[in-house]
């Protein structure tokens, strides 16, 4: 069974409809990506999973059980983690109180993740422990980010554009980080733009056009179809 | 938001008002008295204000209500001190939930103003329901005991509570709960993607802050032996949030600095001319346009100067 399908899902901003019937599905511990240019829906897809942007229609299930229009606090305590784009962290608390804010209990079956098991995960965030989350650079506060979500106990991660504004030295190490969660056995689902990073990281790809699923394949077949990344990612 | 600089400034702020009933005159220890209650007052204001971020402009509701519960227990029911005081504070948290239940539905201006317009309502009851409340006379003649009636022992009791109250508001600052409560501040959607049910634990600060504010309503009305409709009023409610902003609502010990600071100013100029409002505005803006941390800021950006010390606090 899938831990999460959304089939036909539309969202709309207003009077601006954002997407028309998105569908796609996550298996436990794969990983697929969203890809596209800016402005396709990516973001809006994850928010419209998570409950920050209520979709007008269509079907999420979550452990085979619909949750469209759940308030996002219960998704998260229910397994579903968000990491947003731009590194939206807490920038008057410190790192450990960033941490501490988002500390959920596990699911039954889930090794615990806690303050040490993140400072171990990411020795990089252990030594600025005190310091405040506005003082970090770019690369630390997206790994506190992750972090942060990591506290919440999830079994599926979402995460937007992590790469962004990142130089490459500190995108690889992300990369390297998110290959080791897939191997611990979270499922994820990618938003990204980045295609060679996307690309390294997926078990399955969805390309996204103006609103809607225009193609979806394994990674090794995104990667052969010039034709596709011509006509949506290229610039 | 509390650093060991703020804790040490509490301790030696204890031990000074500890010996102060040996050593000073009548007159400085019911001043004194008054700064205590008010102190706790704005602390618990802080609650709403500098951590969860929503600015209550009704919170001199919940002084009322603790003030006159109490009164109300003491005297005319006659039930014993610690009964009507616990009493009178149950009563407060019971009123702040209500009122929480719907101010917390909403945010920034909208919430402001629902808080304003639900303590107009507390006051109306103050001055309308007059078998309870004394009506625009106010309730004269609070039955305080025997052991309380001389300065001397209620600023110690006065001491007491107000510092007991201040641990337990520190402590909850500094708990889990405090921060989900600056994360909400911050943020509240990046909040609630994380797991936190905002509104209810707005509802939670709405509850711990109006209690707090009851525990100083009932020292009021022991204090002045009296309690009166004005202590609801929309311009208390003023008073309390600029004793606030006055000492700087970003640090935990700011707004009993501010509450302190703007008691002796009002008493010292208040001397001098019957236009005290004046001269204490004109401070008030210069404090605000000059530090706009206020008096807290002010002071550890000067004491940072001058002992070299690195960026530790909120």
């Amino acid at each position: 069974m899938d831990l999460l399908e959304v089939k036909d899902l539309h969202v709309s901003y207003g009077l601006s409809k954002i997407l028309h019937g998105v569908s796609l599905s996550v298996k436990p511990g794969e990983l697929i990506s969203l890809v596209g240019r800016n402005g396709v829906g990516k973001s809006t897809t994850m928010r419209g999973i998570m409950g920050l942007t209520a979709p007008k229609s269509g079907s999420i299930l979550w452990k085979g059980q619909e949750i469209r229009g759940r308030k996002p606090h219960v998704n998260a305590k229910d397994g579903i983690g968000f990491v947003p784009e731009d590194r939206r962290i807490f920038s008057g608390l410190s790192v450990a109180e960033n941490l501490d804010v988002a500390k959920l209990p596990a699911s039954e079956g889930q090794q615990l993740w806690d303050e040490d098991r993140v400072f171990s995960f990411f020795p990089d965030l252990k030594q600025f422990k005190d310091r405040k989350g506005g003082l970090l650079s770019g690369g630390q506060q997206q790994m506190l980010t992750l972090g942060r979500t990591l506290m919440g106990n999830p079994e599926l991660l979402l995460l937007d554009e992590p790469s962004e504004g990142l130089a490459p030295l500190i995108v690889a190490d992300i990369a390297e980080k998110i290959r080791e969660l897939k191997a611990a056995g979270f499922s994820i689902i990618l938003a990204e733009q980045n295609l060679d990073f996307v690309l390294s990281l997926s078990d399955r790809c969805y390309v996204l056009e103006k609103g809607a699923v225009v193609y979806s394949g394994t990674a090794q077949e995104l990667r052969d179809n010039h034709e596709v990344q011509d006509k949506y990612l290229h610039i | 938001m509390t650093n060991r600089f703020q804790i040490y400034v509490l301790l030696v702020a204890f031990a000074l008002l500890l010996i102060l009933p040996f050593i000073g005159s009548r007159y400085s220890v019911e001043l004194a008295t008054q700064i205590l209650i008010f102190g706790l007052l704005a602390t618990s204001l802080n609650i709403l204000v500098g951590y969860l971020g929503a600015a209550s402009f009704g919170h001199a509701a919940f002084f009322a209500i603790g003030g006159y519960a109490c009164a109300y227990f003491l005297t005319t029911l006659g039930w014993p001190l610690v009964v009507s005081m616990i009493g009178a504070v149950l009563l407060t948290a019971l009123a702040s939930l209500v009122i929480g239940f719907f101010c917390v539905r909403l945010n920034e201006i909208y919430f402001s103003m629902l808080t304003l317009a639900f303590s107009m309502l507390v006051w109306a009851v103050a001055l309308k329901w007059k078998p309870v409340t004394g009506g625009d006379d106010g309730f004269v003649g609070v039955a305080v005991p025997e052991y309380l009636s001389n300065y001397f022992t209620f600023f110690l009791f006065t001491l007491g509570v107000v510092t007991i109250s201040m641990i337990v508001l520190m402590i909850i600052g500094n708990s889990t709960m405090g921060r989900v409560f600056i994360a909400i501040r911050e943020n509240q959607t990046r909040a609630s993607f994380l797991g936190v049910n905002v509104r209810r634990m707005r509802l939670i600060a709405f509850v711990i802050a109006g209690t707090f504010a009851g525990i100083a309503g009932t020292l009021l009305a022991l204090y002045v032996r009296g309690m009166y409709p004005e202590t609801a009023f929309w311009s208390q409610s003023g008073h309390i949030l600029i004793m606030v902003l006055l000492g700087g609502m970003h640090a935990f010990i700011g707004p009993f600095l501010g509450a302190s600071a703007l008691t002796l100013l009002e008493v010292t100029i208040g001397q001098y001319t019957e236009y005290w409002q004046v001269f204490v505005g004109v401070i008030l803006v210069i404090v605000v346009l000059a530090a706009p941390e206020g008096i807290f800021g002010l002071v550890r950006s000067v004491t940072k100067r001058l002992g070299g010390q690195k960026d530790d606090d909120a």
